[in-house]
């Protein structure tokens, strides 16, 4: 491998850093998923061939490996529909909302695969087109996601001040 | 996914679209179109509202998320290639001297402990999807290619037996395509370890000398992908899989020369 890929690869580790941050909410597990793609990207870096932007082929790399880890929580855990994402519950109560009061607690209550685009739209910056190739889904589906994501992260923090000012009213 | 509102990109004088309003919140959209959906926002507030949200989202993010750029890199991620492609290279370098020196090749060869190189074959590439075996197959083309002694385990004068024997350990129909057309003349075969269950490598040779090898596999079985090319060092491979089978064809030759015995190896074994 050549330096300067080699340059290339480790240029893209503080963005993938942060992308996986923002899809675990945790440090620890946040970097276990970047090490999982770190050592995907180098064992299959041969199989790259500059086929496409080497960023964008990293990110993909990253989303198969949190959707394994998300469908086998879904397996262990056992509650969620087989096929779909988990997604942590939110019920309409005031504890619930003083819980899932800040915007990385919102972030988390979305359903994974909209956080994903969300994360990767307005964070990563990535094109419409370049985040429907990461997560191997139509640009439709991207759209429709990302409408969604906006709309429940709204609703959730709109729920959070709704929170606070009862928090502060009592 | 079907909500025709939702769709990208529409053309400059078309109607505004929820997807315009998402695209000019992301700053995506043409600057033609981004100036038609700012007028249409200055006379729809509530749609203003809306974007003016999204935008606001999109900077909590950043600020929740842009720290995480300036933390110091863990140690535990890797920063550089695993150490373990340094068999491949000391190989790939070993081809090169073997190239200019036949003699040589047993030397190359020989230096290698036996059950390390089937270790370097077995887990060279661990990953199994479709061409995870290509660098397996350049691996096994540098070791046995440039043996002059027995390039093979079972010669072409009992081919056959060869592809009987083949099918037999391999649990599938294996054959070996006939490449005298192309200039290849069948030389014969051998069992190796592959990343899962045993590989059949056939071996070719040319009037000049020339080798190239075939290399079978199950593990892809399933994928569909089309020719995809790689090169390890002096090896060229096509790898591509077909049914139940992964066929990599590697030889250090040209590109050009490597995909024209390719396409002929593709067309003989698919039908």
């Amino acid at each position: 491998m050549r330096a300067e890929d080699e340059a290339l690869i480790l240029a893209c580790i503080p963005s993938l850093r942060r992308y996986a941050r923002g899809l675990t909410g945790d440090p620890h597990r946040a970097d276990d998923l970047v090490q999982d793609t770190l050592e995907r990207a180098w064992s299959r870096y041969s199989r790259w061939q500059r086929r496409g932007e080497l960023r964008a082929w990293m990110f993909g790399i990253m989303h198969n490996h949190f959707i394994d880890g998300v469908r086998s929580a879904n397996r262990r855990a056992d509650q969620t529909a087989a096929g779909e994402l988990p997604d942590v519950p939110v019920r309409a109560t005031q504890a619930d909302h003083l819980e899932v009061r800040d915007l990385d607690r919102c972030l988390q209550a979305l359903p994974a695969e909209q956080r994903e685009v969300l994360l990767l739209v307005c964070v990563e910056d990535l094109s419409y087109q370049e985040t429907a190739q990461i997560l191997d889904v139509p640009m439709g589906t991207v759209m429709s996601r990302l409408s969604r994501a906006r709309e429940k992260l709204g609703a959730l923090m709109q729920g959070r001040d709704a929170g606070n000012r009862l928090h502060r009213v009592k | 996914m079907n909500d025709i509102r939702l769709h990208p990109a529409p053309a400059t004088g078309t109607p505004i679209t929820e997807a315009d309003l998402h695209g000019y919140a992301d700053g995506q959209l043409p600057p033609a179109r981004h100036a038609e959906v700012e007028a249409f926002l200055a006379s729809h507030p509530h749609d203003q509202t809306r974007v003016d949200a999204w935008k606001e989202q999109r900077r909590a993010l950043h600020a929740l998320l842009d720290p995480v750029l300036d933390e110091p890199l863990p140690l535990r991620l890797p920063l550089a290639p695993p150490a373990r492609r340094w068999p491949w290279r000391a190989l790939a370098a070993g081809v090169a001297v073997a190239a200019a020196s036949a003699s040589l090749a047993w030397t190359v060869r020989g230096a290698m402990d036996a059950r390390h190189l089937q270790a370097v074959l077995a887990t060279a590439a661990p990953d199994r999807a479709a061409g995870g075996y290509a660098q397996r197959a350049a691996i096994a083309h540098a070791v046995y290619a440039p043996d002059m002694g027995r390039p093979v385990e079972v010669g072409v004068d009992n081919e056959k037996g060869l592809v009987t024997w083949l099918t037999k350990r391999m649990g599938a129909p294996v054959r070996a395509p006939s490449l005298s057309q192309a200039g290849y003349e069948l030389m014969g075969g051998r069992l190796l370890p592959g990343g899962a269950g045993p590989v059949a490598l056939f071996m070719y040779g040319a009037a000049d000398g020339q080798r190239l090898t075939l290399y079978v596999t199950r593990e892809a079985a399933g994928e569909q992908t089309a020719f995809q090319f790689t090169q390890e060092g002096p090896v060229r491979v096509f790898y591509w899989v077909e049914g139940t089978f992964g066929y990599a064809l590697s030889g250090a030759v040209s590109r050009e020369e490597l995909q024209r015995v390719s396409q002929e190896v593709y067309r003989q074994l698919q039908g």
